[in-house]
């Protein structure tokens, strides 16, 4: 009974495992194979590293790829920043000081899961318009409404991690000691949370990385509408930078889910 | 969505406080206005003129046009494709997923597979969009690697046409649907105690008894509010049907972007608005439920 119990199990994993791994298997294959003659080749694999160069002489079929991957990066970075910024001293705030809008707080920040990107960027249009009047119609403003879109994913683990500290506490004790609300934030608060802050962050990488609604409905160049638009040329190229920039995703989230578990540990062991 | 506007609308000013709060707590609201704002411009207002414009004329007086225009069959087709196409995907991933969490919980506790499934399902749970769709068509498509074994093996030729339709979607969807069941129903498994189990079978239950009248019941809350998860999660998704369904436009999403990107009908741009109301309007319900679903299971199993 024991035996069939684990043979069965093993074969359930074995399946379902299979299952997510043969695409990507696939996209490997696809990747190192000439389509027509059927030769392997690592010549996508080293188009992908020089897409820089690529792009440069082939400005008509590669120019968007690149421009979009230099957004992408930009984007991260702006998205993470503004994130952090706007969450960490609010969410602080409201616990230690305004607790009775802690609930309001709560829902607008999961409000995103129950309006679809492709909802709100029916909405978006007016407002980027008035962005482009006031800033510029370049792709890295795109980063205000990615931050919108990580507001669930970030809040939930910011919230974990506020939660497991005594804020109150720390808080009293630092400005006891002479320190305003800027060096609480910067020395004591973030430093405190260090682990829910990174996981945040991978999250909201990993997001900003993989969005292609807005930006394609708003015209903007990303990673993934010049992924997508490449594809219309040369579809190797597309799977293999898709497959790349899965990888890139895979070991960040990797990363944070090892991470988070050994901060779970931790905490057990300490409790 | 109306009422969540408005109700929100007021916060995002300093307001006096609640009675009992006095004026201290009000001035300390003052903190979370750069948030209250931020989230007004990028949030509440593009999901305000969604509503508005969806009653909208174009004129912009009041009309039930655009409401009314939801009624076009073409438009009901895409609402029951894309009920459907959710409905399924959330069903099979339901199923697949949930078997798998529970494979994972009764094996040894800890273990390096459970570990490894669940960091493997975390990162595909988040994997969709265009990439999902290149990685489908590098296996499926005419030049995928599974239509050459198949043809190479068996002699069997095929174009992989099928992966650019409704039934096509159905499989590409299960392939975030499965690791995303596994995430959230994996909490609600763990929760069940082997006592529970052993009690059954003290008293007589046998396997059948013990998952009719013990487990089952326990699980059901936490199954459902799954499988809405799924349905929501699956019914938002555009991207990865935007790269495969490029011909006709059977979903909502897909007809949505056909109308925002129609530009020669300027009343296109309304039935974007009314359709991405009816969405988010489904998707409210179904997260509703969800949020009752899980009040419930944090009961049992918190």
């Amino acid at each position: 009974m024991r035996r069939k119990q684990t043979t069965i199990r093993w074969i359930v994993i074995a399946v379902i495992m299979a299952f997510f791994l043969i695409p990507l298997l696939s996209m490997l294959y696809f990747s190192l194979r000439f389509p027509l003659s059927g030769k392997w080749t690592g010549q996508a694999w080293s188009n992908v590293i020089h897409i820089g160069s690529i792009a440069a002489a082939d400005p008509a079929d590669y120019g968007q790829l690149w421009t979009g991957l230099k957004n992408s990066a930009v984007l991260v970075v702006l998205t993470v920043v503004i994130m952090v910024v706007l969450l960490v001293p609010t969410m602080t705030w409201v616990r230690l000081r305004v607790k009775w809008l802690s609930r309001t707080v709560e829902f607008i920040c999961l409000l995103p899961l129950t309006i679809p990107a492709i909802v709100l960027v029916v909405g978006l249009g007016p407002v980027y318009r008035i962005v482009s009047n006031v800033l510029s119609t370049n792709t890295i403003w795109l980063c205000f409404v990615y931050v919108v879109l990580v507001l669930p994913f970030a809040y939930r683990a910011l919230d974990a991690g506020l939660a497991a500290i005594d804020l109150t506490t720390l808080s009293e004790a630092a400005r006891s000691l002479g320190a305003r609300w800027f060096r609480i934030m910067w020395q004591i608060v973030l430093p405190n949370i260090r682990s829910a802050v990174v996981s945040a962050c991978f999250i909201s990488v990993a997001l900003v990385l993989g969005e292609f609604t807005i930006a394609q409905l708003l015209a903007r160049d990303n990673l993934q509408t010049g992924i997508f638009l490449v594809s219309q040329s040369d579809g190797q190229l597309a799977v293999t930078m898709s497959l790349a920039a899965l990888i890139l995703a895979f070991v960040l989230l990797m990363v944070l889910s090892l991470f988070s578990g050994d901060g779970r540990r931790t905490k057990g062991a300490s409790a | 969505m109306t009422t969540t506007i408005d109700t929100l609308a007021p916060v995002s000013a300093p307001r006096p406080a609640r009675r009992g709060h006095g004026w201290r707590s009000a001035r300390s609201a003052i903190g979370t206005i750069p948030f209250f704002g931020y989230v007004a411009v990028f949030l509440i207002i593009p999901t305000a003129i969604v509503v508005i414009g969806a009653f909208r004329a174009p004129g912009g007086a009041f009309s039930w046009v655009n409401i009314l225009a939801l009624g076009d069959s073409t438009v009901i087709d895409a609402f029951v494709a894309s009920v459907v196409l959710s409905a399924v995907t959330a069903a099979i991933g339901a199923v697949f997923g949930g078997l798998l969490a529970y494979v994972l919980v009764t094996g040894r506790p800890g273990s390096i597979s459970r570990r490894i499934v669940t960091a493997v399902c975390s990162v595909l749970a988040q994997f969709g969009g265009v990439m999902l769709a290149f990685a489908f068509i590098a296996t499926l498509g005419s030049a995928g690697m599974i239509s050459n074994l198949l043809r190479d093996w068996l002699g069997v030729e095929t174009t992989g046409a099928y992966l650019y339709t409704v039934p096509g979607l159905i499989l590409v969807y299960t392939y975030f649907q499965i690791p995303l069941m596994v995430i959230v129903f994996l909490p609600a498994v763990d929760g069940i105690r082997a006592q529970w189990r052993e009690a059954t079978e003290t008293l007589g239950g046998s396997t059948w008894v013990y998952w009719r009248r013990v487990a089952g019941p326990l699980l059901a809350p936490a199954f459902l509010g799954s499988l809405l998860l799924l349905f929501a999660n699956a019914f938002s998704a555009y991207a990865t049907a935007a790269a495969l369904v490029t011909q006709s436009t059977p979903i909502v999403p897909l007809k949505i972007s056909g109308a925002i990107t129609n530009e020669v009908n300027v009343g296109h741009a309304d039935l974007a608005k009314s359709l991405a109301l009816g969405m988010v309007i489904i998707v409210a319900i179904v997260m509703w439920l969800y949020a009752l679903l899980q009040k419930r299971t944090a009961k049992w199993l918190g």
